[in-house]
């Protein structure tokens, strides 16, 4: 990268790609993490950017609140939270993280500190939500927590037996605080896009009953075990994926209907019980596609997707489908459609592979995640984010000489 | 111990440093009252406002500066109460190339590790002894173990307060005064930013302040944070100093 400048803030590098990669200086913000202020009648927090949602939650949720939105890990800071207006199981009913932030305050490449809010400046505003962070350093962040009686989750589940059926339940399932569909990635034919679907409700003291009685607000889940090393290249192939999503299948199917109460710790970050989960894909690592298709054209994008990617039969057990609604911020991945991830461990022609999803992707009108995105195209890139130029403009009132750069804003030249 | 205020006061000496924050919001989250001493008010309140919202127990905050000793009888007798528990975590790197020659910053280096923290820690311990009870710990570093030329300003002072701790421990073991040792080995914090610090032996803040809780906890007298620094130094100590000389580590 010769001649690259800038620099880009980095909290937990919980980004699959490279948002948090500057490009030339990385500045570590993680130990910016104090608390501000907290309104216990209104849920109300300001907090440096720094705090991550692991210690939001160990410290609010025995108070009885939680996170507005939570992703798939509870390992992000609020400020990462921001910069990617990450969304959980409730976007389509509550939106993204951004939608939930009152005000930010943020550092510019200037060295001003500048506050934003919908009120005072909304186009800075909602350039900064989802702007990856480069529109300056986000410092602090004020946003509304939810309310919860307890720190449970009701639990049911669907079974989907086809992509068309699983489009069908998440709709249905629209009524549900959250939701989210686990697709098996292997099966084909008749089978393609079986799916289990996770529904989910904060429990009522009144839910609460056995064991879960006990503890009105547990905070941790217990860590399952770690993954010693990286295991060979060849762990996920067809017959070990096929094989772990049939049982998989199987299992969830016999529980379906039956509400299962669980730690929110355990049913939104299954995967922080697990450590060093990464390993599994090898010493190459993964990549992953996450893009959104539009409601109206998903019913046929999807199953292309789906078939070529079952013809492939490598994709990781780990896929998921999740219904989104509108996104808040000029750069916001979240679109009204569906939104679908997909893990792939890294290997020869898979980059190409990608390529021919993400026509698909770009063609049906929707568009690649960037908090996940280590490697889509320019072209991808600029076919598919149509508020681009608005955000350039914001980004250039705040940061006139370029100084904030991260290796993905230099990637997609943004 | 359970959530909720227990009753008992902690005083952190250096509040606003990494350690010495990791500490504060460790012992409130166990129910503790804290007292968080330092020379920025400013930042001690932003420390504060923190740890309040986090642990909902008092917290208050007090200016100190442990190159004035003249000020240290008035700081103690200026505090709401006498805690239970002194935990001093002042300290100052340096560059030891500019301390070899800039003698003002080698007595700040000095002053900082050694002078000071002994100075107000033994102010303490006469306060604890005529109450009969009170704990101190005092965090000094694995630096103190041996001088070597890359930081011997810094070790020396190190090495005069773990001399000066031991000596209060065996002073005061006879009055149920406890007095811990704390060397933490190398640390992520500000002091060590931009270092290359290996990963294995270093520490986050954390960890630090959970090994000073477990200390006080189980009334250690002296700690290594990781024990592998006990093993490192045992056999960095056990180099002759004929050879220890001819060597860089």
């Amino acid at each position: 990268m010769a001649g690259a400048q800038g620099g880009i803030a980095r909290g937990l590098g919980r980004a699959y790609g490279d948002a948090a990669i500057g490009a030339k200086q990385t500045f570590q913000i993680s130990a910016l993490d104090r608390v501000r202020a907290f309104d216990a009648t209104t849920g109300l927090l300001t907090a440096e950017a720094g705090l991550s949602l692991a210690e939001l939650i160990a410290v609010f949720l025995p108070l009885g609140f939680f996170p507005p939105v939570v992703p798939g890990t509870k390992q992000v800071t609020l400020g990462g939270a921001v910069a990617a207006d990450v969304h959980g199981k409730n976007h389509h009913r509550d939106g993204g993280f951004g939608d939930h932030v009152e005000s930010l305050l943020i550092a510019t490449s200037g060295g001003e500190l500048v506050r934003l809010s919908p009120a005072m400046d909304p186009e800075l505003f909602l350039a900064t939500i989802g702007g990856m962070g480069l529109t300056g350093t986000i410092v602090e962040v004020t946003l509304r927590l939810r309310r919860v009686e307890t720190g449970w989750i009701r639990r049911q589940t669907l079974v989907a037996r086809n992509i068309t059926a699983a489009l069908a339940a998440l709709d249905a399932a629209d009524t549900a605080q959250y939701s989210v569909a686990w697709i098996d990635t292997v099966a084909n034919g008749a089978d393609l896009g079986r799916s289990l679907i996770f529904q989910g409700e904060h429990a009522s003291l009144a839910d609460l009953d056995g064991p879960a009685s006990r503890a009105r607000f547990p905070v941790t889940g217990s860590r399952l075990f770690s993954v010693p090393c990286n295991l060979p290249a060849w762990t996920l192939n067809r017959w070990s994926v096929g094989a772990f999503n049939a049982a998989y299948f199987r299992s969830g199917a016999s529980q379906a209907r039956n509400a299962r109460l669980m730690p929110a710790v355990s049913y939104f970050f299954p995967l922080d019980r697990i450590g060093a989960w990464n390993r599994v894909y090898g010493k190459r690592g993964l990549v992953q596609h996450q893009s959104v298709i539009p409601i109206e054209t998903a019913p046929t994008a999807l199953p292309e997707m789906l078939s070529l990617v079952a013809r492939r039969g490598d994709a990781s057990f780990l896929t998921v489908l999740k219904k989104l609604g509108p996104g808040r911020g000029l750069m916001s991945f979240p679109l009204p459609g569906y939104t679908l991830a997909l893990d792939f461990a890294m290997k020869p022609g898979l980059l190409a592979f990608l390529d021919d999803l993400d026509r698909i992707v770009v063609a049906a009108g929707g568009r690649i995640y960037l908090a996940k995105d280590s490697r889509q195209s320019r072209a991808t890139f600029e076919a598919s984010y149509r508020a681009l130029p608005r955000f350039r403009t914001a980004k250039n009132s705040l940061d006139p000489h370029g100084r904030i750069a991260s290796r993905l804003s230099q990637r997609l030249g943004i | 111990m359970d959530k909720g205020t227990n009753g008992k006061t902690i005083l952190v000496l250096g509040g606003t440093s990494d350690i010495g924050r990791a500490t504060a919001r460790h012992f409130a989250a166990r129910g503790w009252r804290i007292q968080l001493a330092g020379r920025d008010p400013e930042a001690l309140q932003r420390d504060a406002d923190d740890i309040a919202s986090r642990s909902r127990v008092a917290v208050t905050v007090h200016a100190f500066d442990v190159l004035d000793s003249t000020a240290m009888a008035p700081f103690i007798d200026g505090l709401p109460l006498l805690p239970d528990i002194v935990v001093c975590v002042v300290g100052l790197h340096g560059n030891q190339a500019r301390a070899q020659s800039d003698l003002d910053h080698a007595t700040a280096i000095l002053r900082s590790n050694f002078e000071g923290p002994a100075l107000i820690l033994g102010l303490f311990a006469e306060h604890f002894a005529r109450r009969g009870s009170g704990m101190i710990v005092g965090v000094t570093s694995v630096a103190g173990d041996r001088g070597r030329a890359s930081n011997y300003v810094y070790g020396s002072a190190k090495a005069g307060f773990s001399a000066y701790l031991s000596g209060l421990r065996n002073r005061l073991a006879k009055q149920d005064i406890h007095v811990i040792t704390v060397k933490p080995g190398f640390v992520r914090t500000r002091m060590t930013d931009g270092m290359k610090l290996p990963g294995p032996l270093t520490a986050a803040p954390e960890e630090v302040a959970s090994a000073i809780w477990r200390a006080a906890d189980r009334k250690s007298d002296q700690i290594y944070v990781r024990r592998i620094w006990a093993v490192i130094m045992l056999g960095i100590r056990a180099i002759p100093e004929a050879i220890f000389k001819r060597l860089s580590i």
